[in-house]
């Protein structure tokens, strides 16, 4: 049994984006937020922080997740990888992040990295994907720029299979 | 927004997080995926003294089938049992139900038991459980019971669970051969809140129907033999007796219509399978 008290604060070791961090957390804290003010890592957005909106989807142990659904401390020992693990080392956009770029996908920008995160997750199954579940992947997501058409263009570019509904 | 001051116990055995529940009983809130339990805590809906994580139990992590059921253990997400081919063929009520369960993102922590407890009237899983006549089981100190869903989900977010006990799996009725099944649901968004869910069950003599998001728990009915002319009298009979309740996502008067609409096709869909 391991039991963190109220108030005190608890190292946290985890791998984010492939490197080692360590921190501190209260166990009340959301990931979302240990992500934010204590690593620094402000890719991931918070939006609702119920769960609903997706800004704040992270993957954890490659499955994407709701960082403002989890704890700090749940973390341990887990592999976190967020937005700013998607460029390549150069700083150069991904594929994903390249068709959204072509494609105008992303508008405010407030919902895209989550959507991106989502989108990774597809893309690391190496296979191609119909329009319908790239929708269905999707729902998980609120845009409230309503750009949805150009986020599932882009998204279509990179893994889309032929049952393509849209004519360009 | 941020969940208020608790104390975290994970526990890492099912008797660790059985004897939590002995010595502090109601002051705890249990949580394994944490899919509706941290947004209470972030909207400080609930303010427990005791936080018990259980998922990182690894004896609650199992899909078994034993006798006439298939269980799930209290650690089992809803992305596992939807990834299990068994559950899809051996139950197959809930694996047309689960897609309908929050969202991919969400089901990747969400558990199939944690759904159960948190008793919500808008759930999918609770409705398919209640539909199917399953049962829950759950340990204490001084040993296990097992309870049947229509005497576990009690009111509106509320269930028999004692404060001692913990939920440890929940047992999901395999399908006979002779049986059709069909679950459909209409809400604002895929993966919202149900306004009005329906799962049928037929098995070529009785029609049973379960419908979720009317009244505060799952509603079951079953008529022994269903004339295709008999339907839309049952149905509005149903509609009725549940009523239903006007907010902001729809009128009484749309719920009982859903009923009335929804249940016609899914029944007259499942009869007709019987062919």
């Amino acid at each position: 049994m391991t039991k963190i008290d109220r108030g005190v604060r608890y190292p946290v070791s985890f791998r984010l984006n492939g490197e080692s961090v360590h921190g501190y957390a209260e166990n009340r804290l959301l990931l979302s937020d240990f992500l934010r003010h204590e690593v620094g890592a402000t890719g991931t957005h918070v939006g609702c922080e119920h769960g609903i909106c997706g800004a704040c989807t992270v993957l954890v142990n490659g499955l994407p997740v709701r960082s403002c659904l989890m704890l700090a401390v749940q973390v341990e020992d887990c592999d976190v990888q967020t937005i700013e693990g998607l460029a390549f080392a150069d700083g150069s956009f991904n594929e994903l992040q390249s068709a959204f770029n072509q494609r105008f996908a992303a508008q405010c920008g407030y919902c895209t990295p989550g959507i991106l995160m989502t989108l990774q997750h597809l893309k690391n199954q190496n296979r191609d994907f119909s329009e319908e579940e790239i929708r269905d992947a999707l729902g998980g997501h609120i845009c409230r720029c309503t750009g949805y058409r150009e986020i599932i263009d882009a998204a279509m570019d990179v893994m889309g299979a032929d049952s393509r509904q849209t004519d360009d | 927004m941020k969940p208020p001051p608790f104390d975290y116990h994970r526990a890492q055995t099912q008797d660790e997080a059985v004897n939590t529940l002995m010595n502090h009983g109601s002051d705890v809130r249990v949580m394994a995926g944490g899919q509706s339990l941290m947004a209470m805590l972030n909207m400080r809906l609930t303010q427990p003294k005791i936080l018990l994580d259980i998922s990182g139990i690894p004896e609650l992590n199992y899909q078994t089938e034993s006798s006439n059921y298939l269980s799930f253990g209290a650690g089992v997400t809803q992305a596992q049992a939807l990834n299990n081919a068994r559950v899809v063929n051996e139950v197959p009520l809930l694996g047309q139900a689960l897609p309908y369960v929050g969202h991919m993102q969400t089901r990747n922590r969400g558990t199939i038991c944690g759904s159960i407890c948190h008793a919500d009237p808008s759930s999918e899983i609770p409705l398919v459980l209640a539909t199917l006549g399953g049962e829950i089981v759950v340990r204490s100190e001084t040993g296990q019971r097992i309870i049947p869903i229509q005497d576990f989900q009690i009111g509106l977010m509320t269930s028999a669970r004692r404060p001692d006990e913990l939920v440890v799996s929940a047992r999901f009725p395999v399908a006979r051969p002779e049986q059709r099944f069909s679950f459909t649901e209409i809400a604002r968004r895929h993966g919202d809140f149900a306004i009005v869910a329906i799962a049928s069950c037929c098995d070529g003599k009785t029609t049973r129907i379960g419908v979720g998001g009317v009244a505060d728990t799952p509603a079951v009915r079953e008529w022994p033999r269903l004339e295709p002319d008999q339907i839309d009298d049952a149905l509005n009979e149903l509609a009725w007796d549940l009523g239903g309740y006007d907010d902001i996502h729809a009128s009484a008067r749309y719920r009982r219509e859903l009923i009335r609409k929804l249940g016609r096709d899914q029944i007259e869909r499942i009869q007709n399978d019987q062919d």
